[in-house]
């Protein structure tokens, strides 16, 4: 049976062919116009010993593919260790995923999150030193659809949960002070990026989308993103975090549409 | 075509994905011969698919196509619409299905281009009889009880109970033989298969699998497996388990029981964590 990968998806829909696919040239300038965006003049060197990314070659659902960066955190190069990291989707209509910043009480060695994807792209994660040096990696994925993708399957449900915050201990581990431990920040938001229809009006739903989210862990920072319409719906982020001291673990929501979400975690037992 | 009760005749889907040879004639489709008019249930996946379908019809009866009914709004089910164009019939749908139709429709006409040929893909017509819990299609004589439905399959699946010999057409509601895709929730899935098991039903057409089965019994394979899909995405996020671990072990145990189930497995198990880490 021949059996055409290109159409698997399409009975579901959302991940399918590049209906144009570019060629390494025109990826190659993108990327050099998105750079000279974001970094102006300043060196951005690619450094497997520094940054990696882990992408599916070819995504399951281009609404929601999981990447995950890892980040070195010693060797000469990087001293003072990373302290801010841009996720940029090249090919998408809005590129920029987030421009995270990590804060004393941050583990930057690896952090996770789900991104659109809305054609065949280049995916790249740039991190930034102390010292104020760039660092970049980049991976290939197949995906396509994911921006117009409906952003939810059940409106209502998700209106009702909008703004509600959730945390995990990854592995449901017990937490220990002065531990490091990897959590999932889960947020509940439809993440609409204006290119989405209303099921009942037929009109196109305005961007309704996270701005900012900020985590602190006592009085100290953990991580602050500025993040954009490429996150993905429901944005899931998993990081690193140093429990330094009892906490509680704080999040900050800001979204488009002047919401304002807010919920405190006590971590650590009997805190 | 196989005429599996008096009237209703049936077009079996291959279980491939859309190819040149099989013209995306994919899913289970036919229609219902009433004594005024005919009901098509799904034109097809294509022009050529929608126009066999109809020379179909007129090799049995010259009464006017007067419905063209879709069970949701996927390319394999909806694409043979433009070979009814000239008989101006109703086209009826979940009301929930125009918005999708519209939003992915470009995106699915393209990607069937690519393997038959912008005309050959044919096109959806916007449904005009749009469906939000009931309605009632008179043909003469015998008339079909349409149902929307909560989010399931897709978030506009319909189905269609013939009065007369109760037969019920449940479009992707029901897969056999080929793994079931989840476009819409498990959970509002599990619960619509728990209202079609109440059905007063004696014969189902599956949207794919055979032309007909027993009820309820058709329904226990893919009842087992969104079940064992929910189970054991459940004990993943319990545990603390991320949606890329569920992707590499949920649902295995299910492989050799279905075709295509390495495309839509690790799909479905997405599309599920998504739904059930919410819980």
């Amino acid at each position: 049976m021949i059996r055409s990968i290109l159409t698997t998806a399409m009975l579901i829909g959302l991940a399918g062919p590049a209906l144009a696919e570019e060629d390494e040239a025109a990826q190659a300038t993108r990327w050099q116009e998105l750079k000279s965006t974001l970094f102006g003049d300043r060196p951005v060197i690619e450094d497997s010993n520094v940054i990696t990314l882990d992408a599916p070659t070819r995504a399951l659902d281009a609404s929601t593919v999981p990447i995950g960066v890892s980040m070195s955190t010693a060797g000469p190069q990087i001293s003072g260790g990373v302290t801010k990291l841009w996720l940029v989707v090249d090919g998408n209509p809005s590129p920029i995923v987030g421009a995270f910043s990590f804060g004393p009480d941050a583990d930057p060695r690896s952090l996770r999150t789900r991104v659109r994807v809305d054609q065949y792209t280049l995916i790249h994660a740039v991190a930034e030193t102390a010292n104020g040096r760039l660092f970049s990696t980049a991976k290939f994925v197949k995906a396509a659809g994911g921006c117009s993708a409906p952003s939810t399957k059940d409106p209502q449900l998700a209106m009702s949960r909008l703004g509600e915050i959730r945390v995990r201990l990854e592995g449901n581990s017990v937490p220990v002070e002065g531990s490091v431990t990897t959590a999932q920040l889960l947020i509940s938001h439809p993440n609409n990026n204006g290119m989405q229809m209303d099921q009942l009006t037929h009109n196109y739903i305005p961007p309704h989308y996270i701005q900012t989210v900020k985590v602190t862990y006592g009085s100290k920072l953990v991580f602050s993103v500025d993040a954009d319409i490429s996150l993905s719906e429901d944005p899931a982020i998993t990081f690193g975090l140093r429990l330094d001291g009892d906490g509680p673990l704080h999040v900050e929501v800001q979204d488009s549409a002047k919401g304002d979400y807010r919920r405190d975690f006590a971590l650590l037992k009997g805190s | 075509m196989a005429e599996i009760a008096p009237g209703i005749h049936v077009r079996h889907g291959v279980h491939e994905e859309a190819t040149a040879a099989n013209q995306d004639g994919i899913a289970n489709i036919g229609f219902v011969v009433g004594e005024k008019s005919v009901a098509i249930i799904d034109p097809g996946g294509s022009r050529d698919d929608g126009q066999a379908l109809r020379s179909h019809v007129r090799a049995v009866t010259d009464l006017p196509i007067s419905h063209v009914v879709l069970t949701h709004f996927h390319p394999d089910h909806v694409f043979g619409c433009v070979a009814f164009e000239a008989d101006k019939p109703h086209f009826v749908a979940h009301a929930r299905a125009l918005a999708l139709l519209v939003t992915r429709g470009e995106f699915y006409r393209n990607s069937l281009a690519d393997i038959l040929g912008l005309e050959a893909a044919g096109d959806y017509e916007k449904p005009a009889m749009l469906v939000t819990d009931r309605a009632t299609i008179d043909l003469g004589g015998r008339s079909l009880s349409l149902q929307a439905h909560r989010t399931a399959h897709t978030d506009n699946d319909l189905t269609i109970l013939d009065d007369r010999t109760a037969t019920l057409w449940t479009g992707d509601l029901l897969f056999i033989d080929r793994v079931p895709a989840i476009d819409g929730s498990i959970l509002g899935w599990r619960a619509v298969i728990d209202t079609l098991r109440q059905m007063p039903v004696k014969l189902a057409v599956p949207g794919h699998g055979p032309v007909s089965v027993a009820w309820p019994a058709g329904l226990d394979d893919e009842s087992r497996y969104l079940d064992l899909l929910t189970r054991e995405i459940r004990a993943v996020i319990a545990r603390g388990g991320s949606i890329e671990e569920a992707v590499g072990t949920v649902g295995l145990s299910e492989r050799s029981r279905w075709l295509l189930f390495d495309d839509y497995n690790g799909r479905n198990v997405t599309t599920a964590f998504k739904e059930l880490e919410w819980e």
